[in-house]
Parts: structure tokens; C-alpha cells; sequence
């Protein structure tokens, strides 16, 4: 059977990009960490929520041909690299273009998408993917 | 007043042009650019359903009204292609936009007219001061059995609308529904795809209720035809909507604004709204719309619209239009269109 | 403190073992490393087992436990312990025993690395390989290991410039000397040509820039100094030994082609050996996908980062100045995930033993052995030489 809890307690992070910001250096993370790298205990209870816009550009990208069973519909597809306006690097899918469309240093914006499904019967996982701007 | 203070679409990037589909099943692509005026639709990407088309739909909304999320207190979304049969895509919207706990949500069925439904439903509420601002959106990823002619036009897309008292951006003015039971168009449960009546389809149904419910509104607005700027009704394909235009009496001028089933297709749900939205696009202060939806089963909901200068500052925002949404698209053929909309099946054990 | 020695190795065949079991590999190489190394199976003090995915692909957990009693120990009461750190469980483990006889609580323990990687069919084990990134963030997201180390290899090849050969270069160097190696998986040697045609897989890496799956198991015993004299054992000298972590996710890194733990560990092991770069005669390295051998090259010091390139152009083979994988490395001995840290341990033993047949470097007196987590979170360095 699929994974309901896991995915459920994620969802601001997955559906909206809620990331946080160190009260302590102003840094701000995504996915949100519960303490701060750079200022370890002197951050905690100082990780303050903080929305995310979802522009971007791509540092590296690849184009994956060998797919675990939730992407085989969409093969080859591309993963990404994105570095955020707001600072933090993360790993998504770049969709709706072909590889020779984008290149490092493409400018990218997050859209709401359909991940992965549990089976025909199971729960359905939304989360962020990006296309070019 | 109360009406639409911001609006906002989407629509998948890939087509499938007539000729592709027509190729496949043997049939004479000009039959059905002919029959039935459609010229490419749009096909969802294999990671698009409804919930995303109405998030993607709403986020535009919100981006358009310089709105967050929180001041939305109601969503009612409607379709016919809901990726679940129970639990609703009002939530998953709901969270993707992030509305508060305190918020009203359902999902609404009346085959393509479940959307305006929603914005009947949410501009009640306002109107009788149980919230001061919802969205409803229509949105629908629709399906069409391989080789039935309903291939041809059953596409993707979907409108958000929010509706309420400030600064609104299209006051409107009246709304009034009418309601038969007339089994033109179903699916019954558990079935993949809908069955219809073929030409059962026009005269006692689509033109039937769109025209009479057309005619009851200019009786009560105490308008006519050319006191509208614009008018738009449900577009199964690119010849009704014209043809009931003529039959009251409107013109190309009136309708041509609304139009894109010929470069969409029917997005179901979100075919008179993204009409209504594609004419809020260019509309200018005290413009008048005429909207007619119609749902198969059946029944329409018209709309008598007057558009403000608060459309000023919607545009100024900036954000995608529906024009520019049917720019810089990807064709795609048959058989990747095949693999996208599940067409073709793999094996259960691997996805 | 006293030293602690290898003072011998076993290993199953590398490759497809349709007919073996996880339980069987692992037995067999902890026999043979048992009877290589002129021991008895009760002189064990204790067992660690380097393994990544058994509770994934065989749903088998508890490996130490099941692989001693099948090997007959169980009412010996060893203590055993399965050591788990994605694809560098092999060399942690090996660490923990070594760490187990430094702080004078064991004399001889066994190490085992065993990972049974062929039992599924379909795509799933991708899926199941994909737990070695972070699930939530990278993985979820249809980020693969190799998507990762693509995700390297083209920022790599743009920044520094350099072409896809030097890429194929590592992978070409490991088949020809797996076809040295009796038990390596593939024995045939390839072409730069080859190398460079073959499927992608997640461009810009294809097939031949992609360890395989491989079914494995290796073992190597452990012995104090106190032990080695006592007994007359003979073995190679663990002058170093160090492991490092880092951050878990590749987009958490502030290179995403170098591998601080990589350069953190080699440090320190090379503290404690006291020796420097020149005096190292061959290294085994951690190459599950083409790029890390580059990148591994540089993070180790042997060379300036962006330059691995020109290294490898010169001869990284069994007879140029610094052998990379005698052994056929991870490309073409095999990628049994847990097990490889075991096996490039097990190599080096050989090596500097005199022990490595066709395949032998003349003249070796110290390797240099990398194992590497994932797509980098963490990196094990370990130091081996003769007395």
C-alpha cells in the first residue's frame, strides 16, 4: 500500500513551496530545516515559515532515460538543478519543453503538478515542477 | 455590487490537431474541420488533472487580483473529470493556494456547466454576507472514447473567477438558471467515457437551453442583442456557440472574443469561463457581457455582466492571458497523444 | 596505540548469480576470507556486515545475524552488526571493526560486505536504488543516483570544458583491468568508441558511464598486532583510516562536483599514515558513475580540481604512475552498493600482499582506498601499506 501520513505532513512544503528563514541570519532554506546550519542552537525556536515565489534558473540539468515506475510515462524527462530567487538550490522536474529548449542558466518558474500516484487505487502526490519562463 | 474581482485561466501547452485523430480512425480530416470547426485542442500532459488546471487556474487568479490565497473564504470546483470520484480537488486547491482552516469547499457535477454552478453558488454567499470573497472555477481534462467523435473536441483547461464585493472588476448584475431532464450527453459510474446522443445533442438540448436562457435574461435585464459588447456561450465544438449566436440575433463582432473551442477544443467545465475570461482580457470599463453556460443533462446558467475601470488595474498586472496561452504550443501525434491521456495502458504492476 | 593489520580476504564471483542467495554469497566469502586468513571461525570477536538495500530488495534485514549462523558460528555467540551507509556501508564497516581492534576491545573481527542487487524485475529497483538520495526532496521529485551524477557531470564538463572522453576514460581503464580479474563481472575490454555510444541513460552519462547491478559478497578479517605476532599472521597495515560527512543532498552542496568529505577524509587518513601523495602506489576509487572517478581524483589531491581530465589522458592503468581500480572498480568488477567498500579493501590487501595474479602492481607498498555514499554525502578514505 502507498504512503498517506509521509506525504500529507509535507504538503505546504510540496504544494505551495513553504520554506523558512533563520531569525538569527536571515538565510532562508527550502525545504524547510528545523535548524539553521550556519547559526545551529542559536536558531532555535527562530525558523520563521516563509513563502516561496518559484522563479528560478537551472545550474545543471540531465535527461533521464532509465525511470522508476511513477515517471515511465513521461520518459525521457529532465531533472534539474534550480537555484531560487530566494537562495536555495533544489531538485525538480522541468516540464512542458524539450532538453534543446533549455540550458544552464534558463530562467524557470515552479508550477503545481501531478508527481506520482499510489497504484490505480491509491492517493494521488501533487508537488512543485518548473518550466521555462 | 458584487461580481468578478479577478479572473484567471489556464490551458495545457500541448495540441492535437483533427487531421492527426481523423488519420488514425480513417476519417476525412475536412468532415470534422467542417462539422464541427475545430482546428486543434488541447491535450493535458501526463502529469496534469483537473486539481492542477485548477490550481495552475486559480494561482493566475490570485497573481491577476494582487490577491493571497487567505482572503479566499470559499472554492467550489467544478468538472466532470474530478481526479477522484471521492475526495474532493476544492482541498487540494484549497491547500495549493493556502486558504485558511476556515474555509468552504465542495466539488460540483453538472457535466459543463458545474463551474458557473459554482460562481451562482459563491456569488449567493456574498451577496447574502456569508463570505466577502470565494472563487469557483470550472476545469476539466475530458474524455472522449478513442474514435468517437467526441474525440475530436474533448480537450483541457480550466478558469478561476473570483467573486466578490471590492473593487470589482465585472459586476454581475443578474444570473438565472433553467433546468430539464434531458439525457443528451452521460457517463454513467464507473464508466471512462461518456456516451451521447449525437444530433439529440443540438435541438432539445444545447441550443434549447442556451437560447431560452439567453432570452430570459434580456427579458429581465430589459436588454437586446446589441446592447452587448460581447457575448459567450458553451462551445462543445466551433459550430454551436455561432450558430445560437445567429439564432438571437448576435454577431461575429459579439462572439469572436470568446470563441476558442476551434484552437482548444471543449475544455468541458472551463469552456464558457475561459471565454468569459479570454473577453475580461480585453474588456474596458462599462462593457457589457452576455454568458450563457450550458450542462449537459441539462441545463444553462446565464450571466449578465458590466464591466468596471477596476479591469484597469487587473490588466496592468500583467499576467498570462488566454491569447497568450494559445501561442507557442507543441503538437503533438497520435500516439504519444495516446500515451499522455492514458490511452494506451501499461502494465498495472509498473505504474 | 597498536597497529591494526588485514591479514585476509574471500570473495564470492562478481555478477548475475541467478542461482545464489543473499545468505549464500555472504557465506562464502566469509568462509573463504575465514580460511584464507589461517583462522577458526570461533577466534572471531565479532562481525560487522556492510550492506545497503537487503531490507529493500531481499526484505531482509538483520543480515550479520542470519549470514553468521548460516555460517555455522551461531553457537560461538559472536557479536555481529550490520553496518548501513548507503554505498559506502562496506567501508564503514570495515572502519568499525578497525575502530573495534584500535580501541583494544577485539583482536580479530571480520568484515563482510554482501548485496544481492538482481532479485527484482521491472523498474522498481530503481526506485529501491533511489533510496540513497534523499527520498523526500530529490528522490521524490524523480531525481535518480544516476540523474544525480549527471546533474555533476554536466556542470563539471561545462565549467572546466572538458569533453565526454574523459569521462569514458575511467570507464574503459576499469574493463580493462576487470579482464585481469577472474572474479570481476565484466571481463571485456572496451573502447573509448564504445564507451562513448553506448544507451543513455541520464544524459549527459550513458550505459558505460554507469556501474551495473551486481550480485556480491566480499570479506576480509581483521587482526591486532598483538594477534599477528602471537600467531605469525602475515598482512598489510591499516596506517589510516577516516570517514566524513557532509551534506545529504546534492543541491544542498555548495560544489556540485566536489565532495568535501572526499577531500576531509583523505586529509586526515593521510595524517595518520604520515605519508604524502607521492608515496601512495595505486588507489582504489569510488567510481559508480564515470564522473566521481574524475571527481574523485581531484577531491583525493592527486590532481588540481577541473584537471582530472589531463590525468587520465596520461595512463591511469595497472602500469602507469598511479594504477586507478586494479581491481576493474566499480564500473567492471561490479557494484554490489554495500559491498563495494569491502571489495576495494579486499583488492588493496591483495595488492599489496603480492597476491593480485595477472593483474599485480609491481612494486606496491601503499593504496589508497575511496568509497563514497550516495551521491556524496559521506566519504570513507582508507590507507593500507606493508610494514
Amino acid at each position: 500500500m502507498g504512503e498517506l501520513s509521509r506525504m500529507w505532513r509535507e504538503m505546504p512544503s510540496r504544494y505551495r513551496m513553504q520554506g523558512d528563514r533563520c531569525g538569527n541570519c536571515d538565510q532562508v532554506y527550502f525545504p524547510p530545516r528545523e535548524i539553521c546550519p550556519v547559526c545551529h542552537r542559536d536558531s532555535i525556536g527562530k525558523m520563521k515559515d516563509v513563502d516561496i515565489d518559484g522563479a528560478g534558473e537551472i545550474l545543471s540539468f540531465t535527461v533521464v532515460h532509465e525511470a522508476p515506475p511513477a515517471f515511465l510515462r513521461q520518459k525521457p524527462y529532465i531533472i534539474a538543478l534550480v537555484k531560487l530567487k530566494e537562495g536555495p538550490v533544489i531538485t525538480g522536474q522541468i516540464v512542458d519543453t524539450v532538453p534543446e529548449e533549455i540550458d544552464i542558466g534558463t530562467k524557470v518558474r515552479s508550477v503545481f503538478r501531478k508527481i506520482s500516484e499510489d497504484g490505480k487505487s491509491g492517493v494521488i502526490h501533487y508537488g512543485y515542477k518548473f518550466v521555462p519562463e | 455590487m458584487s461580481g468578478i474581482v479577478s479572473y484567471g485561466s489556464y490551458i495545457p501547452r500541448y495540441r492535437i490537431k483533427p487531421e492527426e485523430i481523423a488519420r488514425v480512425w480513417g476519417v476525412d480530416p475536412e468532415t470534422i474541420r467542417n462539422g464541427i470547426f475545430i482546428l486543434s485542442k488541447s491535450v493535458p500532459s501526463p502529469d496534469e488533472d483537473v486539481a492542477t488546471i485548477s490550481v495552475e487556474s486559480a494561482r493566475n487568479a490570485l497573481r491577476r487580483g494582487g490577491l493571497k490565497g487567505k482572503a479566499i473564504e470559499a472554492i467550489y470546483v467544478g468538472s466532470e473529470s474530478h481526479p477522484y470520484a471521492v475526495k474532493p480537488t476544492a482541498t487540494i486547491v484549497s491547500a495549493a493556494i493556502g486558504t485558511e482552516f476556515s474555509t468552504f469547499a465542495a466539488d460540483y457535477e453538472f457535466a459543463c456547466k458545474a463551474g458557473t454552478a459554482g460562481m451562482q453558488n459563491v456569488l449567493g454567499m456574498v451577496n447574502s454576507g456569508i463570505i466577502k470573497t470565494g472563487m469557483a472555477i470550472g476545469s476539466d481534462t475530458s474524455q472522449g472514447a478513442p474514435g468517437d467523435v467526441l474525440e475530436y473536441s474533448a480537450s483541457a483547461g480550466g478558469t478561476a473567477m473570483i467573486i466578490g464585493r471590492e473593487n470589482v472588476a465585472a459586476e454581475i448584475k443578474s444570473t438565472l438558471s433553467v433546468t430539464s431532464d434531458t439525457p443528451d450527453f452521460w457517463r454513467r459510474e464507473g464508466q471512462p467515457y461518456p456516451t451521447h446522443g449525437e444530433r439529440f445533442t443540438g435541438e432539445p438540448a444545447y441550443f434549447r437551453h442556451i437560447t431560452s436562457a439567453s432570452k430570459m435574461m434580456m427579458e429581465r435585464m430589459g436588454t437586446k442583442p446589441e446592447d452587448y459588447d460581447y457575448v459567450v456561450f458553451h462551445q462543445p465544438n466551433g459550430k454551436f456557440p455561432t450558430r445560437a449566436a445567429k439564432m438571437l440575433g448576435f454577431s461575429e463582432k459579439q462572439y469572436n472574443e470568446g470563441l476558442l473551442t476551434p484552437y482548444i477544443g471543449n475544455t468541458y467545465s472551463g469552456s464558457m469561463m475561459i471565454g468569459l475570461s479570454s473577453i475580461l482580457d480585453v474588456a474596458r470599463g462599462g462593457n457589457r457581457i452576455l454568458a450563457v453556460s450550458f450542462g449537459s443533462g441539462a441545463g444553462s446558467d446565464a450571466f449578465h455582466i458590466e464591466v468596471t475601470d477596476e479591469i484597469e488595474k487587473l490588466h496592468n498586472r500583467k499576467v498570462t492571458t488566454v491569447r497568450d496561452m494559445l501561442k507557442n504550443v507543441k503538437f503533438l501525434d497520435y500516439a504519444i497523444y495516446a500515451k499522455f491521456k492514458r490511452k494506451i495502458v501499461f502494465g498495472e504492476e509498473i505504474e | 596505540m597498536s597497529n591494526v593489520y588485514v591479514i585476509g580476504g574471500g570473495e564470492s564471483k562478481y555478477g548475475e548469480l541467478w542461482d545464489r542467495s543473499l545468505r549464500e554469497i555472504a557465506v562464502e566469502a566469509g568462509l573463504k576470507a575465514v580460511e584464507n586468513a589461517g583462522i577458526r571461525t570461533k577466534d572471531l570477536n565479532a562481525i560487522y556486515m556492510g550492506n545497503s538495500l537487503g531490507g529493500l530488495i531481499s526484505k531482509q534485514e538483520h543480515l550479520s545475524a542470519l549470514m553468521s549462523d548460516y555460517a555455522g558460528i551461531a553457537s560461538e555467540y559472536v557479536p555481529s552488526m550490520r553496518i548501513e551507509a548507503s554505498t559506502a556501508s562496506g567501508g564503514a564497516a570495515f572502519r568499525q571493526a578497525y575502530l573495534s581492534i584500535k580501541s583494544g576491545e577485539h583482536d580479530v573481527v571480520m568484515v563482510g560486505g554482501a548485496e544481492k542487487m538482481t532479485e527484482l524485475y521491472g523498474t522498481e529497483i530503481i526506485d529501491i536504488t533511489s533510496s540513497l538520495v534523499d527520498r523526500e526532496w530529490e528522490a521524490f521529485n524523480g531525481a535518480t543516483p544516476a540523474a544525480l551524477a549527471a546533474l555533476s557531470a554536466r556542470k563539471y564538463m561545462m565549467d572546466f570544458k572538458v569533453k565526454k572522453e574523459a569521462l569514458a576514460a575511467i570507464s574503459v581503464n576499469d574493463h580493462a583491468n576487470a579482464s585481469l580479474n577472474e572474479n570481476a563481472q565484466y571481463r571485456n575490454k572496451i573502447t573509448i568508441e564504445q564507451a562513448l555510444n553506448a544507451t543513455p541513460i541520464a544524459e549527459p552519462l550513458n550505459l558505460m558511464d554507469c556501474a551495473p547491478m551486481t550480485d556480491g559478497a566480499t570479506s576480509v578479517i581483521l587482526a591486532s598486532e598483538k594477534y599477528v605476532k602471537e600467531h605469525g599472521s602475515k598482512g598489510v597495515r591499516i596506517m589510516g583510516s577516516a570517514i566524513s560527512q557532509g551534506p545529504f543532498a546534492l543541491h544542498s552542496r555548495k560544489s556540485f562536483y566536489t565532495v568535501e568529505p572526499t577531500i576531509i577524509s583523505t586529509k586526515k587518513a593521510m595524517e595518520q599514515a604520515n605519508i604524502k601523495h607521492k608515496d601512495i602506489s595505486f588507489v582504489e576509487i569510488h567510481d559508480s558513475y564515470s564522473i566521481y572517478g574524475l571527481m574523485a581524483l581531484e577531491d583525493l589531491g592527486f590532481v588540481e580540481k577541473g584537471h582530472a581530465s589531463e590525468m587520465v589522458e596520461n595512463g591511469i592503468g595497472i602500469n602507469s604512475n598511479l594504477p586507478v581500480n586494479p581491481s576493474g572498480g566499480l564500473k567492471a568488477k561490479g557494484f554490489p552498493y554495500g559491498a563495494a567498500g569491502v571489495s576495494q579493501i579486499y583488492e588493496t590487501y591483495l595488492q599489496l600482499s603480492g597476491k593480485a595474479g595477472k593483474r599485480q602492481i609491481k612494486d606496491a607498498t601503499c593504496g589508497l582506498v575511496h568509497n563514497m555514499a550516495g551521491s556524496g554525502a559521506a566519504s570513507v578514505v582508507h590507507i593500507l601499506g606493508v610494514d
